[in-house]
């Protein structure tokens, strides 16, 4: 996008034309990649990770995502944040069903990812065998930092489509595996390039 | 799977409210909330509700478990006239993790790793009362070394202090302040900033460790713990302005949510919801751990029994950890962090090298895992949330035959019902908020 | 089996201890007797009921006339005014696994006697409403006991412990 090239190096001033041309496609995919809200699907120690990231010091609000509506009608990013129990599940799938299509679910936690180091009879071993998951983000839990490069890694798949075509490869969710960036002793600002360079999978 | 089949599915049967019919007095006491016995007054009062939900005058409804109020997983179904709550019943286990069962397949060393994700907003309580069972049962808990002791002191004290900003945080936001929210994760996050220098982890750090701590306590520490001490006195003035004085926030919590002494004594409750009745039940105090008869501090007090005195009661609590704190800084003594027993603790890594016998004692300590000697042990200390307890059954092997992790949030939570009885649906959340539960002890 | 000396009697109940806490053995006849009397003794907060499961450990040391079953249901309560803790240790066979319940002294057992029931089986009578509690309700099986498996599924690397 070169316009967006000139408006940053010169401003309003910038701009050889008024007039914004392109596809109805790609300012879809812009718009629902900027502006996606999630459903709060907190459900343990992941939660308190996930609260955290929309906290001041690492701020989901940058990214548009400071709301987290509770009505799964509203939402369009499901971050399973935490172990689903065996009592969980049938109203994580409700849930889940009941959100408006497009959707997309982040599996946050190694719990959520694979069951984690609960391999037993209570716990789902991973959230994908429920919902279709698009990234996941490993962490034990999470930094926010993860989080944030697990949700911007989806926005930008969202934003150049390429999410569609992984769904469509993989049948069910994207399937983004993203690396887990570990705690430091201050917010490290996550390198939206490498974010949106991809993923590891 | 189609959601109308989903749908039937979160049926819970047996464990859902029941119309008045179905169920038997005691049980409709119970969710009515009586604990001890009712006046009068109120059992009359009981009997000219309709007996039949279907006359169209009461509604039972659904509360939870995915909610954005109910702190975690809770379902609550509420029976209602109007706005008003009649009954209650809490109904738990979405998040049932079977860290009991999986606890007797880790070995005792392995264990912290465990116990830690139940209270996830203390992790380090939870680490510590397991720690201090497992060394009842060595037989090694007066042999910890002095630091190691102030070690643990300083963090669970940190630990309270950060899960009480949480708490302030989350009841401002469910009560309506929902700046409060912002204001008490930035509070916390120096807190974890701290925690992640010295145990490598902002949460379940698995550092109080059987034997002592997994590291010392890195350089420059004193420091970093002084700026959390300068920052947060002025922050909980800020509060005080925005909540504690303020007419909104008095008028939603004040008289909202009463217990009494008896009922609280009654139903097991602990921690600050005990203390809100005017009983001054605190661990730290009355069955003193660690080196708490050592240090100088208030066991803070309430006296109506509301969900005000329990905000009040969280909110000095800070202060007094602060306190608590400050004494620890003076008085850290140096020395080891953990106990020097072969049996118990792993050697240290540099030794590894020089000594076959070290080596041996790593590999058996980390693979097998050291054997506790046979016998069962309580011990119960004081979290944020009350008294947590650890039961411990040692069959004289290297895991434990039984762990029992006594959760105050899953007594607690019993509490819920009575503080409801005849509130709104706006008080019920504001009574959720000042019990402070938190599931992951609820269900483990 | 091996037995231990009975240090003392308590309400007829022999009283061992177990690193310096006190532990009280009724039977299931002397339950809630026993108990009813310790909460005049001034304990007033049931702290913990909870039970265990002895099936792949029966020769653990008990007191003189107390036999071992398979399942024990262990409270420990707790006084105020002394500050002092106590811990009742009932035997419960496991072929009339049922004890009475105390709900009616300490209302705040509720939730643990449901606990117990769902993850052991033990029955409790006088419970006003004795279903599961962290299983869904149609969970087969009572999940803590010895002979329920802790559900692993395989997975490619090894841990520590296996």
């Amino acid at each position: 996008m070169s316009l967006v090239r000139n408006v940053l190096d010169d401003g309003l001033g910038g701009l050889d034309h008024n007039f914004v041309t392109g596809k109805l496609e790609d300012l879809v995919k812009w718009a629902r990649s900027r502006s996606s809200w999630g459903a709060t699907f907190g459900l343990a120690c992941c939660a308190i990770e996930m609260m955290g990231s929309g906290g001041a010091h690492y701020d989901l609000a940058r990214f548009g995502m400071e709301v987290w509506r509770a009505s799964p009608r509203q939402a369009d990013i499901m971050v399973v944040a935490g172990r689903v129990s065996q009592k969980m599940a049938p109203v994580l799938r409700q849930v889940y069903d009941q959100m408006m299509e497009p959707k997309w679910v982040i599996s946050m936690g190694v719990c959520a990812s694979s069951g984690g180091m609960f391999n037993n009879y209570a716990i789902i071993q991973g959230v994908d065998q429920i919902v279709p998951v698009d990234v996941y983000a490993p962490g034990c839990p999470p930094t926010p930092e993860t989080l944030i490069h697990a949700i911007e890694t989806l926005h930008q798949k969202i934003e150049d489509g390429e999410i569609m075509r992984r769904r469509a490869a993989s049948g069910a969710g994207a399937n983004l595996h993203i690396a887990e960036i570990p705690a430091q002793h201050s917010p490290i600002p996550v390198s939206l390039t490498a974010a949106r360079a991809g993923a590891t999978a | 799977m189609t959601a109308v089949e989903n749908v039937r599915q979160t049926s819970e049967g047996g464990q859902e409210m029941r119309s008045r019919s179905d169920i038997g007095a005691k049980e409709l006491l119970r969710e009515v909330g009586s604990v001890l016995r009712m006046s009068e007054a109120e059992a009359a009062k009981l009997g000219q509700i309709p007996a039949d939900p279907d006359e169209d005058q009461t509604m039972i409804i659904n509360m939870g478990p995915q909610h954005p109020s109910t702190h975690g997983v809770l379902r609550l179904m509420l029976e209602l006239q109007g706005e008003t709550v009649l009954r209650c019943k809490p109904i738990i286990g979405y998040l049932h993790t079977g860290m009991e069962k999986t606890g007797e397949e880790l070995t005792f060393l392995q264990g912290g790793t465990n116990v830690t994700r139940m209270d996830y907003l203390s992790p380090l309580n939870n680490e510590l009362v397991f720690s201090m069972a497992t060394e009842k049962l060595l037989g090694i808990e007066n042999d910890i070394p002095e630091r190691a002791v102030w070690m643990r002191m300083l963090l669970s004290e940190l630990n309270r202090m950060s899960s009480h900003l949480l708490f302030l945080a989350t009841n401002g936001m469910d009560i309506g302040a929902v700046s409060m929210m912002l204001y008490g994760w930035r509070e916390r996050e120096e807190v974890l900033r701290f925690f992640q220098k010295v145990t490598g982890l902002r949460m379940n750090h698995n550092f109080i460790r059987p034997g002592g701590l997994a590291a010392d306590l890195p350089p420059g520490w004193r420091d970093d713990v002084l700026a959390i001490l300068d920052m947060l006195p002025a922050r909980l003035e800020e509060y005080d302005v925005l909540m504690t004085n303020q007419p909104i926030w008095r008028e939603r919590l004040q008289g909202v949510g009463v217990i009494t002494a008896d009922e609280a004594l009654a139903l097991g409750t602990s921690g600050p919801i005990l203390r809100s009745t005017g009983v001054a039940w605190d661990l730290r105090r009355d069955q003193p751990y660690l080196r708490y008869d050592e240090v100088d501090f208030d066991v803070i007090v309430g006296s109506y029994g509301d969900a005000f005195d329990r905000y009040a009661i969280r909110l000095n609590e800070i202060r007094e950890s602060m306190k608590i704190v400050r004494q620890i800084l003076d008085r850290m003594p140096s020395g080891d962090y953990r106990i020097q027993n072969k049996k118990v603790t792993p050697p240290p890594r540099a030794r590894i090298d020089e000594s076959m016998e070290a080596l041996i004692h790593h590999f058996k300590i980390f693979t097998e895992g050291f054997k506790v000697p046979e016998g069962e042990v309580y011990v119960g200390i004081e979290s944020p949330r009350g008294e947590i307890g650890c039961y411990i059954v040692s069959d004289g092997g290297p895991k434990p035959y039984r762990i029992h992790m006594r959760a105050p949030s899953f007594v607690n939570i019993q509490a819920l019902p009575h503080m409801m009885r005849g509130g709104l649906v706006a008080d019920a959340v504001a009574v959720i908020s000042s019990v402070d539960p938190v599931l992951g002890e609820v269900d483990r | 089996m091996t037995d231990v000396q009975a240090a003392e009697v308590l309400h007829g109940a022999p009283v061992t201890e177990s690193r310096g806490q006190r532990v009280v053995h009724p039977s299931r006849a002397q339950y809630v007797a026993l108990l009813k009397k310790l909460l005049d003794d001034g304990y007033v907060m049931c702290s913990d009921l909870t039970a265990v499961d002895y099936l792949t450990h029966p020769g653990r040391p008990l007191p003189d006339g107390v036999s071992a079953e398979r399942f024990e249901v262990v409270l420990n309560l707790t006084a105020i005014t002394t500050r002092d803790r106590i811990r009742v240790r009932v035997q419960v066979p496991e072929s009339d696994a049922t004890i009475a319940s105390v709900f009616d002294l300490w209302p705040g057992t509720e939730a643990f006697e449901r606990e117990v029931f769902d993850m052991f089986g033990i029955r409790f009578d006088g419970h006003p409403d004795l279903t599961r509690i962290l299983m869904p309700e149609d969970w087969d099986g009572h999940p803590l006991r010895k002979d329920y498996e802790v559900g692993r599924i395989p997975v490619q690397f090894k841990g520590a412990h296996s």
